[in-house]
C-alpha cells in the first residue's frame, strides 16, 4: 500500500491553507485529494468580492482568493490529485480514493479533514405544499448562474436570510430577474448587516422578519409561496399571510458541515457545531486526524477559514515530529447565550484560538472565559450575532487549573 | 439636522455607526470601530458608491463563463448600465486574472477585470 506522512482530504480554501503551511514547516510528503477537476473549491463560483480582506488586506473576488493558493501550492511542489473522491476513510488512517485511474488506497501517518460543508435542503424543513420545479439551494443557483450560465428563474423568492442567499439576491437583479421578498423565520436576520446592507437595501429587496413559509403551491412549476408571521408563541399569527407570486424560490437555510467520512473513521461529532469535537491542535477524537475549515464549524468569511487551516498544520507538524499530541483534558463548555465553542478540549498549557457564536442577538455585551469561579479573560463587544463569527486568543497564562473552562455572554 | 444608521460594508466588522448630518455633512458619528467608517459614510452621503462582479461569455474554456469585477466603485445609480456592459462582452479562451476586459466602463474609471485563469482546452 501507498503512504503518505499527510493526507488532506478536499482542496478548497481550508485544505490548500494546510497544505502550504505543513510545507512550510518543513513536512514535504503531502497528498491533497480534490473531488472535482480543479482545486479551490467551492471559491469557484462565490465571484463576488469581500474575500482577502482580513488575509490579504485588500478585497477580492472568490476565485482570485483561491488562485492566490492555488499557485502557493504549485509553487511549493504539493502534489494533488483532482477529480479523486475519497470514499473511506478508516480509524487506523487508510484513506479511499475512486480516482480516474482507479481505487486508490492510502496509509497515512496524519489525515487533514477539510471537506467544507453542504447546503441544508427543503427536506430537512418540511415546508408543505407541492413539489414542483423551481425550487434550488441557494448555492445550486449560484453554480449554475456563475459558472454553467443558466438563469434559473425571472420572479423570485427567497427563502432564509443566509449569507449565500443575500448575494444571490443581488446577483439574481443584476441579471435582470425581480426579488419580491427574502423570507426569514426568526425575528433577525442570519446573514452579515454588510450583506443586509449592499444586497438587499442598494436594491429595495424587502425582508420579511419572523415569516414562516407555509405553503408552496404550483405544478409542475412553483407559481406562489406564502408565507405567515410568527407570533410570539411560535403560533403562526391568523390573518398575517402574505401571498408572493413567482416562478422560482431559492433556499438559504443553513450549512451542515460534511462528516460522512469523518464518521467512517470514528470521529466523535459535536451536535451543536455538526463538525468534530476537537482539542486545542485542531485534532479529533481519534489521534492523528485533524479537521479545520466548514467541516468543523461554518464560518462567515474564508479569511478565517485559511488562517484556522494555518494554525491546524502547526498541530500536524508536532504530531509527526513526536508521534503523538499531549491529550488535552479540559473541556470548554458554552455557557449562557452561546451557541458553541471551539475547541472543545483544551491543555491549558497552550495559547488558544476561540472562536464561538451567540444563540441569539445582544447588545452591548461581554465574553466572558471563566474557570474555577475566575474570569481569565473578558471581550467587550458593541453587539453580538449569531451571524458573526467571534473570536480571540486566550493566553496559556490564563488558564489557573485543569477544571472545565465555561464561556458565556454577560449582558 | 437628520440622523441615520448605517451599516458599513467596507470591511466584515460590518460597524453599525449612528450619524447626525446635514447638507451632505457629518456633524456628529458614533459606532465606527474605524477611520474608514467615517469615510464610507461620507461617501454614503453624498455620492454613493459600489463594486460589482459579474461574469462573461468565454468560448474555448472549460467552462462558459468568466467571472469579472470593478477595480473601483462606480456610482451606484450606474450599476445597471455598467451590467449592459458587461453583458455585451465575449472572451476566447484563455483569459488570466487581471486581464482588462473593458477599459474605463462607461467613462466612470474603472476598469472591469477577468477574476478567474481560465486555461483554452480546444
Amino acid at each position: 500500500m501507498n503512504t503518505r506522512e499527510v493526507v488532506i482530504v478536499g482542496g478548497g480554501p481550508a485544505g490548500l491553507a494546510a497544505a502550504a503551511e505543513l510545507k512550510a514547516l518543513g513536512v514535504d510528503d503531502i497528498l491533497i485529494i480534490e473531488r472535482e477537476k480543479n482545486l479551490g473549491g467551492i471559491l469557484r463560483q462565490c465571484i463576488h468580492d469581500g474575500f482577502g480582506l482580513t488575509r490579504f488586506g485588500e478585497t477580492l473576488s472568490g476565485p482570485e482568493y483561491s488562485q492566490r493558493f492555488i499557485d502557493q501550492v504549485k509553487e511549493m511542489g504539493i502534489e494533488a490529485i483532482t477529480n479523486a473522491t475519497v470514499i473511506d476513510i478508516s480509524p487506523d488512517k487508510v484513506v479511499t480514493a475512486d480516482t480516474t485511474e482507479g481505487l486508490l488506497k492510502i496509509q497515512a501517518k496524519a489525515i487533514v479533514l477539510t471537506m467544507g460543508c453542504r447546503e441544508r435542503t427543503r427536506g430537512a424543513l418540511a415546508i408543505p405544499g407541492t413539489r414542483p420545479s423551481g425550487i434550488y439551494n441557494a448555492g445550486v443557483a449560484q453554480s449554475y448562474m456563475n459558472l454553467f450560465n443558466k438563469m434559473v428563474g425571472k420572479n423570485i423568492v427567497i427563502m432564509g436570510s443566509g449569507d449565500i442567499g443575500l448575494i444571490m439576491a443581488r446577483r439574481l437583479t443584476l441579471e435582470g430577474a425581480h426579488v419580491s421578498a427574502v423570507i426569514e423565520i426568526l425575528p433577525y436576520p442570519s446573514g452579515l448587516p454588510r450583506n443586509i446592507e449592499q444586497c438587499l437595501h442598494d436594491y429595495d429587496i424587502p425582508l420579511y422578519l419572523g415569516y414562516s413559509v407555509i405553503d408552496i403551491q404550483g405544478e409542475p412549476r412553483i407559481e406562489r409561496v406564502i408565507a405567515a408571521k410568527v407570533g410570539e408563541n411560535g403560533k403562526l399569527v391568523e390573518g398575517s399571510e402574505i401571498e408572493f407570486p413567482c416562478d422560482t424560490l431559492i433556499l438559504s437555510v443553513g450549512l451542515i458541515p460534511e462528516n460522512e467520512l469523518s464518521l467512517s473513521a470514528g470521529v466523535v461529532l459535536d451536535d451543536r457545531t455538526k463538525g468534530a469535537v476537537v482539542d486545542e491542535n485542531y485534532q479529533t477524537s481519534v489521534p492523528g486526524i485533524f479537521a479545520a475549515g466548514n467541516v468543523l464549524h461554518v464560518h462567515d468569511l474564508v479569511d478565517f477559514v485559511s488562517l484556522e487551516a494555518e494554525d491546524l498544520a502547526k498541530g500536524v507538524f508536532q504530531y509527526l515530529r513526536d508521534g503523538k499530541l499531549e491529550e488535552n483534558e479540559i473541556p470548554v463548555c458554552a455557557g449562557e447565550n452561546i451557541g458553541h465553542v471551539i475547541p472543545q478540549k483544551i491543555s491549558g498549557k497552550k495559547d488558544i484560538q476561540m472562536s464561538l457564536r451567540v444563540r441569539k442577538p445582544v447588545g452591548r455585551c461581554k465574553v466572558v472565559v471563566k474557570q474555577a469561579g475566575r474570569e481569565l479573560k473578558t471581550v467587550s463587544m458593541p453587539k453580538a450575532i449569531p451571524a458573526e463569527m467571534i473570536q480571540f486568543r486566550v493566553k496559556a497564562e490564563a488558564f489557573v487549573s485543569s477544571e472545565p473552562v465555561e464561556v458565556m455572554i454577560n449582558e | 439636522m437628520n440622523r441615520r444608521t448605517f451599516s458599513c460594508i467596507i470591511c466584515p466588522n460590518g460597524c453599525e455607526i449612528q450619524v447626525a448630518h446635514e447638507n451632505g455633512q457629518i456633524i456628529e458619528i458614533t459606532g465606527n470601530k474605524c477611520p474608514k467608517g467615517v469615510d464610507y459614510v461620507r461617501q454614503e452621503l453624498t455620492d454613493p458608491r459600489r463594486t460589482i462582479a459579474s461574469s462573461v461569455r468565454i468560448a474555448g474554456a472549460e467552462l462558459p463563463l468568466c467571472s469579472v469585477r470593478l477595480t473601483k466603485p462606480v456610482p451606484k445609480k450606474d450599476l445597471f448600465a455598467v451590467m449592459e456592459e458587461i453583458n455585451k462582452v465575449d472572451l476566447t479562451a484563455p483569459a488570466h486574472i487581471g486581464d482588462v476586459v473593458i477599459k474605463n466602463v462607461c467613462g466612470l474609471d474603472s476598469d472591469v477585470i477577468v477574476t478567474k485563469e481560465m486555461e483554452r482546452i480546444s
